[in-house]
C-alpha cells in the first residue's frame, strides 16, 4: 500500500468517526443523559440546600 | 454563604488557594516584565548593557512566566476546583496536590534564575534547560494522576464535559512536552536536540502550536465550560454542541502546526495541509464560542451589572476574534504579507490577553469570594475598573500590532522596478517605533489592571467576616 492509500482509508475513518460522533451526540436516546450532565456545575450545590432544609 | 462551606468540608480547597494567589503574583510579575521588555523596543538603553537584562534573555521568561507561571497556576487552580465540585469528591490526593504546587513553583523559579542567565535550549516556548524539563515531566504525570484519579472515584455517573478538556489538555501537554524535550546533555546545563535540520522544526512547531491548542485553548475552554455557566446560572446553550465541539477541536489542532513554517525547508505538501488543517479549525472554534456565549441568551440583562460575566463572555469575543484571525493568516498568501512581522505578535496577545488573560481573571474573580469564605469581592466596582483596563489595554496592543506588522510586511516586500528593495530594514524599523509605543501603553493599562485585581483580593481575603455587603445585582443565580 502506497501512502496515498494509507492516507485515503485514514480520511474515511476520520470522516466515519466524525459523523458516529454527531449521531451519538444528536441522538434523542441520549437527550436525557446529556440534559442531567449539563446540569452538573450546580448539582453539588442542589444537594446543600436539600441538606440545609 | 457560610453554610456553603459548612456543607462542604470535604473538597481540598488549600491547593486551589494557593495556585489561585500565585496566578494573580505571577500575572503581575509576566506582564509587567512584558511591558519593560516592550518599552526596550524603542528605547534599548534600558538594558542598560547588562546582558542578563538584553531583550533576548527577558522575552523567553516574559513567555515562559505569562503562559505556564499565570496561565499554569489559572489551569491549575481551577482544573482541581471543577474536577472536585464536578465529581462532588475530594482530591484523589492531598499530597500529590501540595507536590504539583511546590513542584510547579519550583520549575517557575528555576526559569526566573536561569533564563537571565542565557542558559536556554533555544526552542520556543521549551528554552528551558533538561534538568528542568524533567522535573516539570514529573509535575505533569502527579498532575495527571491526581486529575484522573479524582474522576475515578467521583460520585456521580456523568463526566462533565469541562473536564473533558481539561484531562485533553492534561495527556496533550505532556506527549507534547516529553517529544519535544528530547535531548542529549553535554553538561548539567546544556544539550542539544534529539532532532534535526526540518524535523527539528517540525517537531518545534507541533509542539509550539499545540501548546497553543491544548495548553491555551483545551484548558482554557475546560475553564469557560465550567465558569460561564455558573456564572450566568444557567448550563451551557448545548450540551451536544459541547462534544461535537470537543472532539473536533482535539482532532483537528493537532495538525494545524505547519503554519509556523510557511515558505521553509520544511516540504510543500506539509506546509499546504498545515493550512487546510488551520483553516477548518475555524469551524470548531466558533462552535464552542457561540455555545459560550449563547450560555447567556435570554439573560444578556446579567452583562450590565455583572463585571465577572462581562470578563467571561468578552474573553469569548477575544477567542472568537483571533480564532478568525489564526486560520487566515495560516494562509499561504497572507502568510507572505504577515509572517515575521508585528502583526504575529498582535494575533498571539489578542489570544493570550483577550482570551486566556480575560477568562482567567473572570474565573479567579468567580472563585476567590468561595474560596475564602466571603460572600462576594471587597469591591464589584474596582473589578469593572479592572475590566476596562485590561479592555483598553488590549485594544490598544493589538491595534499598534495590526498596524506596524501589516507596514513592515509591505515595506518589507516593497521593490523598486529594477527589482532591488525599496526600503532597507532600518527603515522599517523607524516607522514602526510609534507603534512600539502605543503597544508599550497598552501594556501598561493591563498590568494596571492587574494591580487593581492584587489590591481587591488582597482585601477580600482580608476582610473581617461580614463585612463585605452582597449586591444581588451582581451574584449568580
Amino acid at each position: 500500500m502506497d501512502q496515498g492509500i494509507i492516507g485515503s482509508i485514514f480520511t474515511i475513518i476520520v470522516f466515519v468517526s466524525f459523523i458516529g460522533i454527531v449521531w451519538w451526540a444528536f441522538s434523542s436516546r441520549n437527550k436525557q443523559k446529556f440534559d442531567e450532565a449539563a446540569n452538573l456545575p450546580f448539582a453539588d450545590e442542589e444537594k446543600e440546600k436539600s441538606k440545609e432544609d | 454563604m457560610s453554610e456553603t462551606s459548612q456543607a462542604q468540608p470535604d473538597y481540598n480547597y488549600k491547593v486551589v488557594r494557593q495556585f489561585t494567589i500565585m496566578t494573580i503574583v505571577w500575572g503581575i510579575i509576566g506582564m509587567g516584565l512584558g511591558v519593560f521588555i516592550a518599552a526596550q523596543l524603542f528605547a534599548p538603553m534600558l538594558n542598560f548593557d547588562t546582558p542578563w537584562l538584553t531583550f533576548s534573555r527577558l522575552r523567553p521568561l516574559h513567555t515562559n512566566a505569562v503562559i505556564f507561571a499565570f496561565g499554569g497556576c489559572a489551569l491549575f487552580a481551577t482544573s482541581y476546583y471543577i474536577v472536585q465540585r464536578t465529581s462532588q469528591v475530594r482530591l484523589f490526593s492531598d499530597k500529590l496536590a501540595a507536590f504539583t504546587f511546590w513542584g510547579w513553583q519550583a520549575v517557575i523559579v528555576l526559569a526566573v534564575i536561569t533564563l537571565p542567565m542565557g542558559l536556554s535550549s533555544s526552542k520556543e516556548y521549551a528554552e528551558l534547560e533538561w534538568p528542568i524539563d524533567i522535573l516539570i515531566a514529573l509535575v505533569w504525570i502527579a498532575y495527571i494522576i491526581n486529575f484522573f484519579g479524582t474522576l475515578v472515584i467521583r460520585k456521580v455517573s456523568h463526566i462533565y464535559v469541562a473536564n473533558w478538556f481539561l484531562g485533553a489538555f492534561m495527556l496533550t501537554v505532556a506527549v507534547l512536552h516529553i517529544g519535544n524535550s528530547m535531548a542529549i546533555p553535554v553538561s548539567f546545563t546544556k544539550s542539544y536536540s534529539l532532532y534535526a535540520g526540518a524535523v527539528d522544526a517540525m517537531m518545534q512547531w507541533w509542539y509550539g502550536h499545540n501548546a497553543v491548542g491544548f495548553f491555551l485553548t483545551a484548558g482554557f475552554l475546560g475553564m469557560m465550560y465550567y465558569f460561564v455557566p455558573k456564572q450566568a446560572g444557567r448550563p451551557v446553550y448545548s450540551y451536544r454542541l459541547s462534544i461535537v465541539h470537543f472532539w473536533a477541536l482535539i482532532s483537528l489542532y493537532i495538525w494545524a502546526g505547519p503554519h509556523h513554517l510557511h515558505y521553509t525547508a520544511l516540504p510543500d505538501w506539509t506546509q499546504s495541509l498545515g493550512m487546510v488543517m488551520s483553516i477548518i479549525l475555524f469551524v470548531p472554534s466558533w462552535g464552542g464560542m457561540i455555545n459560550g456565549i449563547m450560555t447567556l441568551s435570554g439573560a444578556w440583562h446579567k452583562l450590565r451589572t455583572d463585571p465577572v460575566l462581562r470578563f467571561l463572555i468578552v474573553s469569548l469575543s477575544f477567542y472568537g476574534m483571533s480564532t478568525f484571525e489564526g486560520p487566515m493568516m495560516a494562509i499561504k498568501t497572507v502568510n507572505a504579507l504577515s509572517h515575521y512581522t508585528d502583526w504575529t505578535i498582535g494575533h498571539v496577545h489578542s489570544g493570550a490577553l483577550g482570551w486566556v488573560a480575560m477568562v482567567s481573571i473572570g474565573s479567579i474573580y468567580h472563585l476567590i469570594p468561595i474560596l475564602f469564605n466571603q460572600p462576594a469581592m471587597y469591591s464589584t466596582r474596582l473589578v469593572n475598573v479592572h475590566f476596562w483596563f485590561a479592555t483598553i489595554g488590549v485594544v490598544l496592543y493589538i491595534v499598534a500590532m495590526w498596524m506596524s506588522g501589516v507596514l513592515q510586511g509591505l515595506m518589507w516586500r516593497a521593490v523598486n522596478a529594477d527589482g532591488t528593495l525599496t526600503y532597507s530594514f532600518v527603515e522599517s524599523l523607524e516607522a514602526s517605533k510609534p507603534f512600539y509605543v502605543v503597544r508599550f501603553i497598552g501594556g501598561c493599562f493591563v498590568v494596571t489592571g492587574m494591580l487593581v485585581m492584587a489590591y481587591n483580593t488582597w482585601k477580600t481575603v482580608r476582610a473581617p467576616k461580614g463585612s463585605i455587603a452582597v449586591d444581588p445585582a451582581t451574584q449568580p443565580a
